[in-house]
């Protein structure tokens, strides 16, 4: 029976907690790429890069708060600097869309064309963001670490196996809720969400019942810089800051958009976790959980890992191609042509 | 006309390195201009002549590269003593896997055919694993610091290239064949995708190509200098010159992977060119212009997508190869988006889309401008950094910024080029 309870715990604490936390990392991220594919049209590639962006102008308030003493008490400081970070990158993001892609929104470009651009912002952000902050790991969070102690856990429950509930973790997933949820009622709910749904499906017919497009691109802009902000501290948080693993996510994030349907943000949400669980499950080595569960003569020789995990990013896209070839307008049908 | 001075300009460039610098130096940056070109001249047949978007090109160049390492490097007898069966058994496996799984899914309809075809996937996966495994700990156990792979077939390294271009083109076929036909975005993110997997691979897969451990001394395809200048008839020629031999050796052995590269440069063009000049390429244009109506004429367009995919991929994986040769070593842990996929860009772009002149003068300037663009930066931070008092911290992050700024400049070039000449250096002609 403790066996059981052990594997069960096991599983929760290396499976189903990195599995929320990371899903709800990637779901932001994809509803970010989702957005912007919905109103202008193309993928950007530059939202990696976006992320790391945010997330650096973060830590340097960080920093900064830190410096000064002021704290958040058990919460980290990140989240009191996070408001700084998002404004810092929503300036720059509306900078680029000034400077870059308004031009070829006018000259009606093939998206490929604003592809490749976006393209050249994000190797424009890339080399800014090491320039300022350098391309090594950093490491911002403090406040408290730990909800539930491992050991805490084993004493109280006596089992072998202990759980472990990280404060960024629950952080994670909180903000990730109350984010999606806001944004959810402000495409439903307000003047401004619903023209940019009515811009989205539609678009000479958005123009033509007076729909102001600038204002909508604009707003789009303002929430995918936002959502990428808000990502990337929580990832950088969760884990840690490094500019080349924010290249990384792309791919990752780009799956779940795809997967979830592209221009759908209900699909993005989904892909984000289809992704984060499937990254998850593969590449953990089950041999204790197998241990757990069956006599000792029947235990593995080996880490029971299905996959290692230098190669997480062949899964987001294994799941791409699975998609692209059996469905791909994505779970929640989105833009194909 | 105005084209020759571009050109000319180029080799005054180059000869001016050659004269205030050094001719080896010069020679260095020749060689590595005109892999660039060919990377280039492969690019611009997928953007050019077809607007596909190939963001993975930086795999395409790394399979080249591990090609000169399976063709040319000696065979290890210890590793293949141990571990060929292990490694040829799975070979076996994943061929009928892969033959079960197309025979299930040729027989098989609907919800069946689904799961019949998972099944297999998942059987098939195990299975070879349990081979696997053991094979690749045994190759890797074998002498771990100086071997541990299988080594390659021992063959002349030039036919690594013509290898190389053709594992590029059996993943762009397989890449092209799921993603082509779809969105354009979805090409975009499935090579960039296939990049990344393809240097994980060649990072961790020890057996295959020692991963990050890197193969060092491939063979040459042109003599060494050390045997050069052990060489009578070598020594005669450096005093006929009145050159010290050690220098002219160096110089001497980079003149032959010019030729070389040269040779091959020709080749690719003429083929290029002709292929742009002949009814193909008049249907290819039509196809980028207008997909529409090039369809309604009749014309597969997903299909002549697919082929011109291949064909330039090929092309990158031949020059990937060439780089790999004119280095003499495979280090999977260099190969970056910025240096290998993001410049080549840059250089079609900059060069002229569609062009092939274009192309090869964008790889020329552009690989030119990067090598001398390190200088100008060091010059530029030191001189900066002169104003600053010696303990002063921005100094430092100053000195430590200088390689960052290249990913900064190249992206201002692109959307500088991009938006204020989309036509490059050499447009197209119509």
């Amino acid at each position: 029976m403790d066996g059981i309870l052990d594997a069960i715990v096991l599983m929760t604490n290396f499976v189903l907690i990195p599995g929320l936390a990371y899903g709800s990392q990637l779901a932001l991220g994809a509803l970010g790429v989702t957005l912007i594919f919905a109103i202008l049209r193309f993928s950007n590639f530059a939202h990696g890069d976006m992320m790391a962006f945010g997330t650096m102008a973060t830590i340097l308030f960080t920093w900064w708060f830190q410096s000064m003493g002021i704290n958040f008490g058990i919460l980290p400081t990140a989240l009191l600097a996070l408001p700084f970070g998002i404004a810092v990158s929503i300036g720059f993001t509306l900078l680029t869309d000034r400077v870059v892609y308004r031009f070829y929104r006018r000259q009606k470009s093939a998206p490929i064309v604003v592809i490749m651009a976006s393209v050249g912002v994000m190797f424009v952000m890339n080399g800014l963001v090491r320039l300022i902050i350098g391309p090594n790991d950093q490491r911002f969070d403090d406040g408290a670490r730990f909800i539930i102690k491992a050991s805490e856990f084993k004493d109280w429950s006596g089992l072998n196996e202990g759980l472990a509930l990280r404060s960024t973790q629950l952080l994670t997933v909180v903000v990730a809720i109350v984010v999606v949820a806001a944004l959810f009622w402000f495409l439903q709910r307000t003047r401004t969400g619903k023209a940019m749904r009515a811009y989205s499906d539609n678009e000479d017919l958005a123009l033509l019942s007076g729909i102001n497009p600038e204002r909508v691109v604009m707003v789009a802009w303002i929430l995918a810089a936002t959502l990428a902000t808000i990502a990337g501290v929580l990832y950088g948080l969760d884990k840690s800051f490094k500019p080349f693993t924010y290249f990384q996510l792309l791919l990752p994030i780009f799956a779940a958009a795809i997967v979830g349907g592209f221009g759908q943000p209900l699909g993005a949400i989904a892909g984000g976790f289809i992704i984060a669980f499937s990254e998850v499950t593969i590449t953990y080595a089950y041999k204790k959980f197998i241990i757990y569960l069956v006599p000792e003569s029947w235990a593995p020789d080996g880490l029971a890992q299905l996959l290692s995990t230098d190669y997480k990013f062949a899964i987001s896209f294994v799941i791409l191609v699975v998609v692209l070839l059996i469905r791909p307008t994505g779970i929640f049908k989105g833009k194909v042509a | 006309m105005r084209n020759l001075g571009l050109f000319a300009l180029m080799g005054a460039a180059l000869c001016a390195v050659g004269v205030f610098s050094s001719w080896s130096e010069s020679l260095q940056i020749l060689n590595l201009c005109l892999i660039s070109a060919i990377m280039a001249l492969g690019v611009n047949m997928q953007w050019g002549y077809a607007g596909l978007f190939n963001v993975g090109i930086m795999g395409f160049a790394a399979l080249g590269g591990v090609a000169a390492v399976l063709v040319a490097m000696p065979p290890v007898a210890e590793t293949w003593a141990v571990g060929s069966k292990g490694i040829g058994l799975t070979l076996v496996a994943l061929a009928i896997t892969i033959a079960v799984t197309l025979f299930v899914r040729a027989k098989l309809q609907g919800r069946a055919r689904k799961w019949a075809t998972a099944a297999c996937i998942i059987v098939g996966y195990f299975a070879i694993r349990e081979i696997f495994d053991p094979a690749v700990d045994a190759i890797e156990a074998v002498d771990a610091a100086r071997t541990g792979y299988l080594g390659g077939l021992g063959l002349p390294i030039m036919l690594s290239w013509i290898v190389g271009g053709a594992f590029a083109a059996g993943a762009a076929w397989v890449v092209g064949k799921i993603a082509l036909g779809l969105r354009a975005d979805y090409l975009a993110i499935a090579t960039l995708g296939i990049a990344e997997i393809i240097v994980a691979l060649l990072k961790n897969e020890d057996w295959l190509s020692r991963g990050v451990k890197n193969v060092t001394g491939l063979p040459r395809p042109v003599p060494y200098e050390a045997d050069l200048q052990a060489a009578p008839w070598f020594n005669d020629l450096a005093l006929r010159l009145g050159g010290d031999v050690i220098s002219l050796s160096s110089i001497f052995v980079k003149l032959c992977y010019a030729v070389l590269f040269t040779i091959v440069l020709m080749i690719v063009l003429w083929f290029a060119e002709r292929a742009l000049k002949s009814p193909w390429g008049r249907m290819m244009r039509a196809i980028r212009d207008n997909r529409d109506a090039a369809a309604a004429m009749g014309k597969n367009v997903t299909r002549r997508h697919l082929q011109v995919f291949v064909l330039g991929s090929a092309v990158v994986g031949l020059a990937g190869a060439m780089m790999t040769t004119l280095d003499g070593q495979f280090t999977p842990g260099t190969y970056q988006p910025l240096r290998f996929t993001f410049l080549i860009w840059v250089m079609v772009i900059v060069g002229g889309s569609g062009n092939n002149w274009g192309s090869i003068l964008g790889g020329f300037l552009i690989w030119f401008l990067w090598i001398e663009a390190e200088p100008v930066g060091r010059w530029l931070t030191e001189t900066l950094g002169a104003w600053l008092p010696a303990d002063s911290p921005i100094k430092d992050q100053l000195a430590d910024s200088a390689a960052y700024l290249r990913p900064l400049v190249m992206g201002t070039i692109l959307l500088l080029v991009l938006r204020f000449s989309p036509r490059g250096l050499i447009p197209e002609r119509h």
